[in-house]
Order: C-alpha cells, then sequence, then structure tokens
C-alpha cells in the first residue's frame, strides 16, 4: 500500500530520513532503517573535512526550529566508509548527500562518494547557511544547471538536486536541474532566516544566519513541491520536504505532488522509538480512511 | 518565547582548584538529576553543561577548556542564557542507592542525592579524585572520599572505595559519572555484586535535542537517548573507545 518509486529506485514507504538529521553514521542511517524509514539520506559531505560553525548552531521552539550547523562533515573520504557500511547492513536504499563550493569540487565529490555505491546522490546546492549572504547554487538557473551537469557526468549514479525556498521561481530552477542531469529533485531546504536575542542583543546562532525547519516551513514546502510538479511534469520523482510531522502532513506533501517524503526536524521531536513506523502508521490510516490503496492515488482534485 | 532563558549568577563557589559551583537565580522545577542544560554565553560558544541543583539552579564548572575557563571565571550578578533541560535523567529506583562519581562528575551526583533523600531511599555516596586538591564537596549522605595520592580519605581509586563498604550490605541500584573507563569499572562491580546500575555519559554537542548526530555512539544518541544508560552501554561499539569530534570524524577517546 505504501510503496512508491524514485525512479528505478523502490522505496517499501514513501518517508525518507531528510539529510541533516542523524545521518553522520552508518550506524545512524542504519537505525533510521529500524525505526521505520523507507530510504535513508546521509549528512552532506564535502571534499574535505569541515568543522562547521560554533555553537549555537541550531535552537527551537514548539514548531519553529533553526540551525546553521554550518555543513560539518569528517570529508568525503570518511564518508564513503560510512555510505559502505549502511548500503551493506540498512536494508533500505541509502542516499549520499555532497555539498560543494566550486562545480568541479561536486563532480569530484560525487565521483568519489559513487565508489561506496548508494542507490541515490543528493546534491546539496541550497545550504542557506554556509555564506552569511545566502548565496547559492540553487539559487540562479545557470548554476544550478552547471553542477547538475556537472554530477551527471562525474557518475552513473541517478542524483536529486535539492532546492532553496528561498526563490520566486522554484520550479523553473527544477526544471534546468532535470534537463541538465538532475533524476529527482528534493525540496524543500530549509527556508533562510534568523533568531536574535534581545536581552543578549546578539543573533543565536553563531553565524547570525540559518534555516528554519519544523512544521512552521510546511506551507512553503506544499507549495514549493506544487510549482516544481507543475514545472517538471508526472513523471520526474520528488521528494517533498519541509514541515512534515505526522501521516496527514505526510498525505498532504504527497497530494502536493511529492513522490516521497523527507522526514527531518519532526523525528526528534516525535517521542515513539520508531517515529517513522508511527508517522507511516498514521498515512496508512489515512488511506484507508478515504480509501485510497496506492500512493500514487493521492492527487489534489483538479 | 525566546528560546533561552536567562539566569543570573548570585552566588560563585570555588569548589576545588578546577571547579567553580554558581548558584541561579531561578529555578528550574521538574529537571531531573542527570539532565543537561546548554549553556551559551553570548558572543562565545555553547555547551551542555549537568545541573547540579534546581531549587534554585546550580551548575558546576570546571575550567578545562577556554569556553569552560571563562565560564567559571564569571562573577556574581552576570548572566548565563540556557536552554533545556534536555535528555533522560536518572531513574530513582531501590532502597538503598550507592553514587560513584570521578572529578567533578560528582556533582550531578549530589544532586540526585538530594533527590534521593527527598524519598525516603537511603543514599551512600563515594567520591574520588586524582588528590584532595580536585576532589568536590560531600554529598548531603554518607561520601566517602578516594583519592590517588591518599592526600585525603581513601588511598585508591572508587573501585577500591566500592570494595572498602562490600561488606556494609547490598545496594540495588549504583549510580556513576566520571571517566567512561571509570564507570565502565564500577558498572562491571555493579554486575558482580547484582546492582542495577545507571552511567552519565557526555560526548561532544551540537544540538543537545536529538538532531544533528554529533553525540551518537554506535546507534545511540548521548543527547537525547541518554545521557543516562543503563548496562547496555557496555556493549556499545563506542563505550570507552570513540568520540565524534566537530567535524563528525570518530577519534579515540
Amino acid at each position: 500500500m505504501l510503496g512508491t518509486c524514485l525512479g528505478k529506485l523502490k522505496l517499501e514507504n514513501p518517508l525518507i530520513l531528510a539529510s541533516g538529521i542523524r545521518g553522520n553514521t552508518a550506524a545512524l542511517l542504519i537505525r533510521a532503517a529500524k525505526e521505520g524509514a523507507g530510504a535513508a539520506t546521509s549528512k552532506s559531505c564535502s571534499l574535505t573535512p569541515r568543522t562547521g560553525h560554533a555553537n549555537p548552531t541550531m535552537a527551537g521552539t514548539e514548531g519553529v526550529f533553526i540551525n546553521a550547523i554550518g555543513l560539518s562533515n569528517p570529508g568525503v573520504q570518511e564518508e564513503i566508509l560510512e555510505i559502505r557500511r549502511a548500503v551493506k547492513e540498512a536494508k533500505i536504499p541509502i542516499i549520499a548527500s555532497i555539498y560543494a563550493k566550486e562545480v568541479e569540487e561536486f563532480a569530484e565529490v560525487a565521483r568519489l562518494i559513487s565508489e561506496a555505491k548508494p542507490h541515490m546522490l543528493e546534491v546539496d546546492i541550497s545550504c542557506p547557511n554556509v555564506h552569511r549572504e545566502g548565496a547559492m547554487f540553487s539559487s540562479y538557473k545557470e548554476d544550478a544547471a552547471k553542477v547538475c551537469a556537472a554530477v551527471a557526468e562525474a557518475t552513473k549514479i541517478p542524483f536529486s538536486a535539492k532546492l532553496s525556498p528561498d526563490v520566486p521561481n522554484i520550479g523553473q530552477i527544477a526544471h534546468v536541474c532535470v534537463t541538465s542531469g538532475a533524476g529527482c529533485i528534493t525540496a524543500i531546504n530549509t527556508a533562510g532566516g534568523m533568531y536574535i536575542d534581545a536581552r543578549a542583543r546578539k543573533a543565536v546562532l553563531s553565524n547570525w544566519f540559518g534555516g528554519i525547519s519544523g512544521p512552521a516551513i510546511k506551507p512553503i514546502a506544499l507549495k514549493a513541491v506544487h510549482s516544481i510538479r507543475k514545472a517538471v511534469g508526472e513523471e520526474v520523482p520528488i521528494i517533498g520536504t519541509g514541515g512534515v510531522s505526522n501521516g496527514i502532513d505526510a498525505a498532504e506533501m504527497l497530494m502536493a505532488g511529492a513522490t516521497a517524503v523527507g522526514i527531518g526536524t519532526a523525528i526528534a521531536a516525535r517521542k515513539e522509538d520508531a517515529p517513522f513506523e508511527a508517522i507511516a502508521s498514521e498515512l496508512k490510516a489515512f488511506m484507508k480512511e478515504e480509501g485510497y490503496t496506492k500512493i500514487s492515488q493521492l492527487k489534489l482534485e483538479e | 518565547m525566546p528560546i533561552h532563558q536567562v539566569a543570573k549568577i548570585t552566588k560563585a563557589e570555588k569548589e576545588n582548584e578546577l571547579v567553580t559551583t554558581f548558584t541561579f537565580d531561578i529555578g528550574l522545577e521538574g529537571a531531573l538529576p542527570g539532565q543537561f542544560l546548554m549553556v551559551w554565553l553570548p558572543g562565545n560558544d555553547e555547551k551542555p553543561y549537568g545541573i547540579a541543583g534546581i531549587s534554585p539552579l546550580k551548575i558546576s564548572v570546571a575550567a578545562r577548556g577556554p569556553f569552560s575557563k571563562k565560564f567559571a571565571s564569571l562573577k556574581v550578578g552576570r548572566r548565563v542564557w540556557l536552554r533545556g533541560p534536555y535528555g533522560k535523567g536518572f531513574k530513582l529506583s531501590g532502597k538503598h542507592i550507592l553514587l560513584v562519581g570521578g572529578g567533578y562528575g560528582f556533582a550531578p551526583l549530589r544532586f540526585l542525592a538530594d533527590e534521593a533523600m527527598k524519598r525516603g531511599i537511603f543514599a551512600t555516596a563515594i567520591c574520588g579524585a586524582r588528590s584532595k586538591g580536585l576532589l568536590m564537596a560531600d554529598a548531603k549522605c554518607e561520601t566517602i572520599l578516594a583519592t590517588d595520592d591518599g592526600s585525603a580519605g581513601i588511598k585508591g581509586n572508587v573501585i577500591d572505595a566500592m570494595k572498602s563498604i562490600s561488606g556494609q550490605g547490598k545496594f540495588d541500584t549504583i549510580y556513576t559519572c566520571g571517566p567512561e573507563r571509570m564507570m565502565a569499572a564500577v558498572a562491571y562491580e555493579a554486575k558482580k555484586a547484582k546492582a542495577d546500575c545507571q552511567l552519565l555519559l557526555e560526548r561532544y554537542m551540537k544540538c543537545g535535542i536529538g538532531i544533528c548526530g554529533h553525540c551518537c555512539m554506535g546507534e545511540k544518541l548521548v543527547c537525547s537517548d541518554g545521557p543516562v544508560f543503563g548496562f547496555e552501554i557496555l556493549e556499545n561499539p563506542e563505550f570507552c573507545k570513540t568520540f565524534l569530534n566537530k567535524a563528525g570524524k570518530r577519534e579515540p577517546l
């Protein structure tokens, strides 16, 4: 009932551990599988290690979280070992997320991480918190296309381009990613934002700016996914991510046009031992109540 | 709603060569011994700290790195920014419990001793350190001291102290906090004595709320699955062995 496909990749259920959420080691990706995820995305890795930003790097109140971890990761060479083990032991598709500062570097990281044979790559061209000004490859069609073309050339493994909501034309950007070789779109990354502590007279995050996640961004994500679906047509898979906390949220995301659903911040907020399983059973219950038998039937009425 | 709660220092007591224990102008009712707070010094960093008392709030700070040195040097009247409490705390169980702390790891156990006594649970404590100058102050319950150099209390480590009182009856639960290898030894002693054991662990943390994954040990997250663990943590592949550094690279503990 819950099965879905990202291109040729079969998922037993549409819930995917989003990148950057307890996915920095093989053991944690395996844990996501045990908790009922249909697939798991690793934390983005770069060519060389990155320590990330100083704390505070993440904070939140109910419903609104902000983070600027700063893409801390041990570098692609270490990551190859983690991904290789996860692919071998997790029993679900593993999506390896990659990040780079330059187009050529994206190609290099893609080529290297492919040695670990992940089932798919996710190309993070939308991390909002690395540069103060928030310049991202996914901000402009030309830059997004260049990265996707370079990655497509560097690896035979299918890849998804992860996009930022902080653009006026996310559909057009998704379209050029697809025509430049991306087999899938992941949307959205966190939405740029800032928290200030008035008593401290300081920005809360050491990086000042960060990305907003949690229930607050669901409406932004639904609009983005819907726009992307309109722009890329029916065939291109979309991993709809942003603010999904329960089965009904997941159904909404699928109706917006997603093929699968990324789960991030919610896995910490949900207190069950197996949060993915809990969300999947809520989705299943909703589908039964409303008379759906397949994920692909979850579509908006015209 | 601001994310951080502001707390003003009302008392700063130097407990030993390394540790300053602060009292704050707020209470933190409901927080459990073993839980932690993320402490932010605006303009500096934010780090996890165990709770040493809740009414009023107390935090013991060992001046080790740049952040904790800065924190430990704060004077009465200065403010710190807190979020939490986070994580799973100690669970009080049994009629007679033993608390075994090494170095500044004794601070959360003193808070646990207070809670135990409130509930009529009989507690005995062992407080160990390398030398007298690094010993923490006693808990409110009977406290046996042990120093490696014999400068105070029993000459020896906390395991020697445990053995010295092994004739005094059975403990239902042994609670421990301190260097990981010490806690491992305490847990093995607990196993031998057929007592339950709860260990309070520490790892490098970023988010503190189970999202970033930096404090992972195998499949466990210290911040949200812990920081208090039972015997099962002895089987964890990273226990006493490795931790993830700021970049998420595994390093020897």
